[in-house]
Parts: structure tokens; sequence; C-alpha cells
């Protein structure tokens, strides 16, 4: 729960090996982190960094840029609800205020049985539909407190297993890039064929 | 290099200058050199652009918007921050324009929004950028009324620098000069947005050897330094422009004071040496300086140890030493070790004293961990040189631990693409990292490893490629000089056009040996002066800021040479293991105690700054010598430090221009000419049987270790790693013990116990020791008169 197990660590290789220089591997392999552990460890950025040839330094500045990388323990099911203004407008904070009495916790915060972590979230793009929220970045639309206790008793009874992975699965089936189509390892100016899946116009005459 | 020079009457030829870019800045007509920023154009044409992040010795980032200036390029005015976009011809520049006042009034306004106004209690205060421009070009009042924001105030981000968030304007000066600059990129931006900030990873403090510069660099309080927080204000502060003599770079420094103490040290860009840049060894020592442990008058032995005295009875014992000692032995029974710590004029004096007046050959400025002097008389290379050449060969310590802003150069030459570097080393250094190729060679076997790399068809392509400058030092105290030597020697005969830069670690030690600190005639060099002495056969061995026993790397040799040597006068600092032992004791000015000048590596003579009142009743080493001169019936005619400065422009070979005058006007000081020296003579490298089971030792230097400056400066004090014995990780299962448990580290001659670590930087077969470091001293283990030294390391 810490480092990159060995399988990971194999993973690992094959996604740097994708890329010209390892450290364009960065973020790919803190959702291969994220993905092990729920949420990117101090000691999988060490581990990380080690793998790219950057410090530890770097691979922290790089990954607290983005929200979706989580530093701390969060639930298996993270519960975005958007606060943004159609949402609002259509009862957005209500369905906060009931969400948070619902799971016995402030926005914010994870249950204690490791289950939820609800958090506010900025426009989900989907204002038609509002409001909204998403579990794990799965959507739900025009979300009642009712359909919100139904879809917390499926999620918890494990009714959504097969549509919504635990929190940190980028996708259940890894795709593997067979060599000769990846870009391999030639820095951009070093390379003189362009890669395989491009097809280049001839310049004109 | 400046683009002023342009701006010059031209012949009245009309030369058309293909680097040259016409524009207008503020209405007037100005020539910029292609390439050029349009804030530094500006600044050459006399318009200063507001500026935070932008430094002229990085790349520019347009992090902090504050040089938005309005530019025409034929499209209209607009709006451009002037640190990234180069001049193009016809550019219009409006720096005070409305709009261009108006932006930079603007993004004050938002630096302010959250920046605290505590600049009374604020070290930067009265020299902040931030201050200043929000005076110069502010909008003098802000529309927020909103609470700042606020954090814990100060957090550590390494044992020297401390931060306060709240200050910070995100400029990315110190995050880029770690990684840039210093390779250590170990501070870095984290979050984003309104929460975005500096740190560090959780317990991976910035522990980079230069991190003083982020101090010196950030352009508001953000970053402090402890030694100076809360000191000293700007405005009370006096400032001399010097040049730090804590290695031999020579980088130029300014040292400040205030009520006649030593407070900072800050860099001062010189072009042809350091950019601006320090090593922290370098800014923090001024603390050594100021030690209540500093001598402050002469001492004799007496039968109750050392007692003080006045100067005049020291240097009546002084003399009658030195008489009795002629007397008993003759003049070639005095030595003299030392004056590589001190300016030219004190090695001067010194040599003059002892050459002339005592009439000795045998003086040495190196301490048994140098070159043969014969290495400065090779066609020398400047560090300029160095950093542009197309091969850079090192076959020197560990530059990054030596000689710290050396290490800096050579870096920017490789990271940029300029120069290649080919290292040999006996185990991986601080430029490894960025050498084209490293070549590891076991201790003793360099010369043959040198040959065999130059036959290989890439290495002689890429040697032909252009110059060549080979950096030269020892890269390891635990084997001879001659290893080097020979393989030193086997480079310039295959390399006849190369450039050689001496990597000699001690402050002045070119110096002091160019301007005469070396054996005359038929002398003896270092190690010889210590196997007399401890042969019985120095009646009076002469220390100047000299402390064989704990420089030496033969500590063995080093004992029994101060043993054995029937009288000892010392000029020093301190009390050191070595002057403890001598007769008379003579406290010698320090750093910033008096004038002077000093040479670095590449021979460049720059001038040093009595800023501070002497400590006690201690003199300049060169009032010492020419005090004794003078005792001892000859008139060294010196009667001031330009005395002597003079003296040594008259009579050095290579430093004929090196006059005070020219030293004034000449802001980089002068490079002096390379004297003569006698040519080296190829060294036999007598290497015994190897034995399988042992070690071959390294023994090389840490930048921090127990040097007498370095431990009384208590916040570099507690930076030295402490000593322990190296291997490589797969070699630790012949060792049959665990990391961190005590081993024996064993020769013939002495046992060791030191504690036991791994390091896959040393190359398997070999064990390393970091010198003079806390706990055993490995200096036990050498032996002066072996070529190399292997070690058995057991279990205990």
């Amino acid at each position: 729960m810490s480092r990159l197990t060995e399988d990971n660590v194999r993973v690992a290789h094959e996604i740097i090996s994708r890329y010209p220089r390892p450290r364009s591997a960065t973020i790919p392999l803190l959702h291969l982190a994220q993905q092990q552990d729920g949420y990117v460890t101090n000691d999988a950025i060490r581990h990380i960094g080690e793998l790219v040839g950057a410090t530890s330094a770097e691979v922290l500045g790089t990954a607290t840029f983005y929200e979706m990388f989580k530093f701390e323990p969060v639930g298996k099911y993270l519960v975005n609800i958007c606060r943004t203004m159609s949402c609002a407008l259509m009862g957005g904070e209500e369905l906060m205020h009931h969400a948070e009495h619902r799971l016995g916790i402030k926005a914010g915060s994870t249950t204690p049985d490791g289950m939820f972590t609800l958090e506010h979230a900025e426009c989900q793009a989907a204002c038609t539909e509002a409001p909204t929220l998403q579990v794990n970045y799965r959507y739900r639309f025009r979300v009642t407190p009712e359909t919100f206790d139904a879809l917390i008793d499926d999620l918890a009874a494990g009714r959504l297993d097969s549509e919504i992975p635990a929190h940190g699965t980028v996708a259940r089936i890894r795709q593997h890039i067979p060599a000769e189509r990846g870009v391999g390892a030639v820095p951009p100016e070093d390379a003189t064929n362009a890669p395989s899946w491009m097809t280049v116009a001839e310049a004109p005459k | 290099m400046t683009t002023t020079e342009s701006n010059e009457v031209e012949p009245a030829e009309v030369i058309v200058d293909p680097n040259a870019v016409s524009v207008t800045i503020n209405g007037k007509q100005f020539t910029a050199r292609k390439g050029d920023l349009i804030i530094k154009a500006a600044e050459n044409a006399g318009a200063y652009i507001p500026h935070f992040c932008y430094h002229d010795r990085m790349s520019s980032v347009g992090m902090c918007r504050m040089c938005l200036v309005e530019v025409d390029t034929g499209r209209g005015p607009q709006l451009m921050p002037s640190c990234m976009f180069p001049v193009s011809p016809g550019m219009v520049v409006e720096t005070e324009s409305p709009a261009s006042k108006a932006a930079q009034e603007g993004i004050i306004e938002l630096l302010l929004a959250n920046h605290p106004l505590d600049c009374p209690v604020c070290d930067k205060g009265g020299e902040c950028p931030l201050q200043d421009q929000s005076f110069s070009h502010g909008p003098g009042e802000s529309r927020y009324i909103e609470e700042k924001r606020h954090y814990e105030k100060p957090i550590a981000i390494s044992e020297l620098v401390l931060l306060d968030r709240e200050r910070c304007i995100l400029c990315d000066r110190c995050t880029r000069f770690a990684d840039e600059v210093a390779g250590d990129a170990l501070i870095q931006f984290t979050s984003r947005g309104n929460t975005t900030q500096v740190t560090t990873f959780p317990d991976e403090p910035f522990s980079s050897y230069f991190s003083g510069n982020t101090v010196q660099i950030c352009p508001v309080g953000a970053l402090t330094a402890k030694p100076y927080r809360f000191k000293a204000r700007p405005w009370d502060l006096q400032e001399a422009e010097s040049t730090c003599t804590t290695c031999s770079v020579g980088c130029r420094t300014a040292v400040q004071s205030s009520r006649d103490e030593l407070l900072r040290y800050q860099g001062v860009d010189s072009d042809p040496v350091n950019w601006g840049w320090l090593c922290d060894k370098g800014r923090f020592s001024f603390e050594g300086v100021n030690s209540d442990d500093r001598l402050t008058t002469p001492l004799v032995r007496t039968a109750n140890g050392h007692e003080p005295t006045s100067w005049n009875s020291a240097n009546a014992a002084a003399v009658r030493m030195i008489t009795d000692a002629i007397a008993a032995g003759g003049a070639s029974s005095i030595a003299v070790l030392g004056g590589a710590r001190g300016s030219n004029e004190d090695a001067f004096a010194w040599a003059r004293l002892a050459h002339d007046v005592i009439g000795t050959p045998n003086v040495s400025a190196q301490l048994g961990d140098g070159l043969p002097v014969g290495v400065l008389g090779m066609n020398r290379a400047t560090i300029d040189q160095a950093s542009s050449a197309a091969t850079i060969i090192l076959l020197a310590p560990d530059l990054k631990e030596e000689l710290p802003v050396l290490y800096l150069r050579l870096r920017d030459a490789a990271v940029k693409n300029r120069s290649r570097i080919i290292e040999f080393a006996p185990k991986a250094t601080g430029l490894t990292r960025y050498a084209w190729r490293t070549v590891f060679y076991e201790p003793g076997t360099q010369a043959d490893v040198v040959s065999a790399t130059l036959a290989q068809p890439e290495i002689a392509a890429q040697l032909a490629k252009g110059e060549v400058v080979i950096v030269a030092g020892r890269a390891n105290l635990a084997e001879s000089s001659a290893g080097t030597t020979a393989a030193l020697l086997a480079l310039l005969a295959a390399l006849p056009e190369a450039k050689v830069l001496p990597a000699l670690r001690r402050g002045n030690v070119v110096g002091a040996i160019s301007v005469g600190m070396r054996r005359g005639k038929s002398g003896l060099d270092s190690t010889g002066i210590l196997n007399a002495a401890a042969a019985g056969k120095i009646e009076c061995l002469i220390l100047v800021g000299a402390d064989p026993i704990a420089d030496v790397p033969d500590a063995d040799l080093a004992r029994r040479a101060l043993a054995g040597a029937r009288r000892i006068i010392a000029v020093d600092t301190f009390i050191t293991d070595s002057s403890r032992l001598a007769d008379v004791v003579f406290p010698a000015a320090a750093y910033a105690e008096k004038a002077g000048t000093t040479t670095n590596i590449e021979g460049r003579v720059t001038t040093l700054a009595h800023k501070v009142t002497v400590t006690g009743t201690s003199r300049p080493d060169w009032m010492v010598a020419a005090e004794l001169a003078q005792l001892l019936g000859t008139d060294l005619g010196f009667g001031s430090v330009l005395d002597v400065t003079a003296a040594i422009a008259a009579a050095v070979d290579g430093f004929e221009a090196v006059t005070a005058e020219a030293l004034e006007s000449a802001a980089n000081g002068v490079l002096a000419g390379v004297g003569s020296f006698d040519a080296i003579a190829t060294p036999t490298v007598a290497l015994g049987d190897r034995n399988s089971y042992n070690f071959r030792l390294v023994v090389s230097r840490k930048l921090y270790d127990q040097a007498v400056g370095t431990t009384h400066s208590p916040s570099l004090a507690k930076l030295a790693p402490g000593g322990a014995v190296f291997v490589h990780p797969l070699d630790i299962a012949r060792i049959g013990s665990a990391v961190g448990a005590d081993v024996k580290v064993s020769t013939p001659k002495a046992t060791i116990v030191l504690s036991l670590a791994t390091d896959d930087s040393v190359q398997r077969g070999t064990a390393w020791v970091p010198f003079n470091q806390s706990g055993a001293n490995v200096g036990e283990l050498i032996d002066a008169a072996a070529a190399v030294t292997d070690v058995r390391i057991e279990s205990l």
C-alpha cells in the first residue's frame, strides 16, 4: 500500500517505454499509483520519481496541480455534487444538505466505513440535467433526495459494481500498445519519421 | 558582451553589423544586439523596466507580468511581457506610456492583494524589489479590503533557509535556480491557483550546496537565511566588494558588515567567474571569522602550556628560534609550509622571508594533497575557456564538493550543450549525471585507463571536434599524486594542444605557488618536508595558516613530523591540532580583516576587501613576515600592503600587469600570466600485488567537513555528514556485516572502526571514506609513501 507493487512496476516500465522521455510518463504513473491505493501516497511519489528520473519534489509539484489526484485516503466512492449556477438554481444546495444528512458527514470528508467521500464540485458541464452529481466521475442527472438515497443504497449493496469501479480506477482493461506502434524512446528532435499512425501529406513542391 | 559597445561612435567607413537590431525605445533610436530580450535592451538603453521573475542568468518564464510594456511590431502597440520577447528590427517600445504604467500598477496592486505589509519586521525591507517597485511603479493605494492570506511562518526548507509563504509572489526564481542552475530540483511549486506555494517534498529538505543563492535572488522577503535573519537592517550594512577565498574558484562577493561585525556575504556577478552565485560554504563562512575562539594575542609555549604574550616578545622568540635553527642545522633545516589560505601579499612576503632572508629552499604551499607545482606551468585554461570547450576532460576530484561554483559553470556547459564532459574518476561525482562519458578507474590505474580510452574511435572523434580543456586535480587522497600525474601527462602527450585548468582547492593555492611559496633549487616538497621533520632533520618548522595534522592525508606522518620538528612557529587564526604544538603562535588577521589580492585557479587576480577591524591584536601574515625579516636583519621594504602588491608586480613572472591601478579599474580582476615552472617528469606508479580480498581505498572531501573555518561556523558545522566507510551495495555481502554496523577497516599500518554504509556511486572492489569527518580518522590508513591504499574490511 505505498510504493508500486511488482506487477505495477512492470506496467510502469511499459508506460515509460511509450514516451520519448521517461518524465513524460509522470502523470500516467500517478494514475497507476492512485489506482493501486485509491490515492497517491508519498511513497508512490518517491517511487515514481525514481522511475522517471525526477526528484520527489518535482513529482509532487506536478501531481498537486491536478485536483483529481488525491493525497489523502478517499472513500471507495467519491461523490461530487455540483454547486455551480444551474445546479444551485435547481436544488444543488439542498441536495448537498440532504447528502450530508444521509451520509452523516460534512462535504470534504469521508464516512467512517471508508465507503463514501463527499465533495463540492464546480460546473460538471451538464447544466440541462441539473442538479447533477458524479460518483467516481460517473454522472447522475436530475438527482432528487430520493434518487440520491437509492443511489447510496445501491452503491453500498454493491449493485453498481459493474458500472462504477472503486475510486482511482482509470480503466478496468489496460491497453497495451505493441512496441512497433509506440513512439518509442526517440526524443522529438531526433525523430526522422512521422509516427506510424500519422499520415503526412507530401509537402507542396 | 554589452550592447552599449555598439552605441559608440563607429569609424568613418560604415560596417554593417549582422547582429545589430535597430529599435526605438521611449522615442529614442537604439541599436540592440540580435537575440537580446526587450527588457535587457531597454535597460541597456537606459530605460529600466520593473520586474520580479526575470533574472539575467536564468531562462525567462514570464511569471510575474511586472515587465509588461507597450510594444509595437508594426501591428499597433500591444502589451507584452518584455522578458519573453527578443528585439526585432523596427520594434517600438514604450516603457512609460499610460498603458504600460496602468499595466504595471495593476500588477503591483494584484501582487499586494495577498502580500503582507510587514516590511518593518521583514529582513528584506530596505533592499526589496517589491517594496522599491511598489513605490516607483505602484498605484500607491489598493482597492482590496479583504483579509490577506495567512500561513504558518516561517517553515524551514533546509537547515539554512527559511520560507515565509505569505510573502511569496510565486516568481519562480528560487525553484528555477534550484532546477536550472544548481541541478537540485528539491523545491517546487505545489498545488495551484490561490493555494500555489513553494515547498519541498516531506522529509526531503532543500539540502543544496547552493541554497543561499535563492535567498539572494528572492525579490521579496519570502526566503531568508538563518545566519542573517533579524541580524541587521539593510541600511545599516556597509559593504565592500571582495573575493571569496573559501576555495580557489575566486567568486566575487560583497562583504557586508554592521557595527564592525561581518553579517552577510552576497554574490557579485563576475562574468568570467561566478555569474553571481556562491556556494553555501563560502556564503556563510563569515561566522568563522566572527567566532569567539579566534586567536587574539600571540602565544608562546611555557612550562604551563601556551601563554599569551606581546607581539614584541613573540617576535623575539620566533627570531631566536630561527637563528638557533640556522646555527644548529643551517638554513635548509628550516621549512615553511602553507600560505595557500592567505592573500598573494601574505604568500609573497613569506616566500621572500623563507627564500631570501632565511635562505631555505624547503617551502611548500601544498600539504601532500595537491599536484606537482609544474601543473601550473602548463597551458592554462580559464574557467570561460573550460566551459566553452568542445570537450572537457575531468581528471579531478568531485568539483561539486571541492570547487562548487566551478561545478555550476561546467554543469551549465554540459546542460546547454556547449561542451561534452569526459570524466575519469574512481567514484561517481556530482558531474557524472551530466558527463557524456564517465570512465571509472581503480586508483593507481588511471594512466592506463586514460590511454585505453583515448584509443577508442568515438572518443577520438569527440576530441577532434575542437578545444579540449583538462581539469586536473587529486580525486583520491588515499593514493599518491603519481597516478593522476601520469594520467595527466598521458592526456597531454595525446592532446598537446589541450589546456589545463588546475583543480587545486585551497583558497589561494595558485597565487601562493605562483608568487614563490614553492620549493627552491634542491628543496623539498611538502611530503619531503614532513618526512625530514619526522626524521628529526628539521630544526624549525614554520606553519603559515597550515594545519598538517588535519589536512595532510597521511595522519601518522603529519603527527610524526610535528613531533620530530625541533621548533615550530605557527601563524593561524585559530588554535588547531597543529598550532597547538607550536612554540610560538602568531594570531593572523582573517578574511575581510585585511586587504590584498588573491589568485584563483585560472590565475585571475582580484582584490580582497578590508572590511572589519582585526580580531584582538592579530595581524596579516605579510606583516608578520616583514617584521621577522626586519628583525633578522633584512628590510623587505614592505610598509603597506600596496608595497607588497607592487613588489609582486615587479618581481613575479607573469604578474607584471597585476598592479594596484590595474586592479582598481578592472571589474573582473586581472588575469596573471603563467610563470615558468619545472616540467613534471613522468612518475612511475608502483602498484603492489592486488589482494582480491581487499578493497582499494578512495578518500575524498565533502564540502562540509571538520575544517577549522567550518567547525567554527555553527550553521555549517552541523551539515558535515560524519565519517563512515561506503562500499557498493553488491559488495556488502563480501564483508559479512550489515549496513549501519561498525566494521574494522585495516591496513598493515593501522586499523580504524567506521560504520558501514552503501553508496552506488562507489565502484565495486573499492571503498570510499570521506576525509576529515567526525569519528575515526581515515588518515591513519593512508601512507604517503605508497602509490595506493588497500584496506581490509571486517566485521567487529
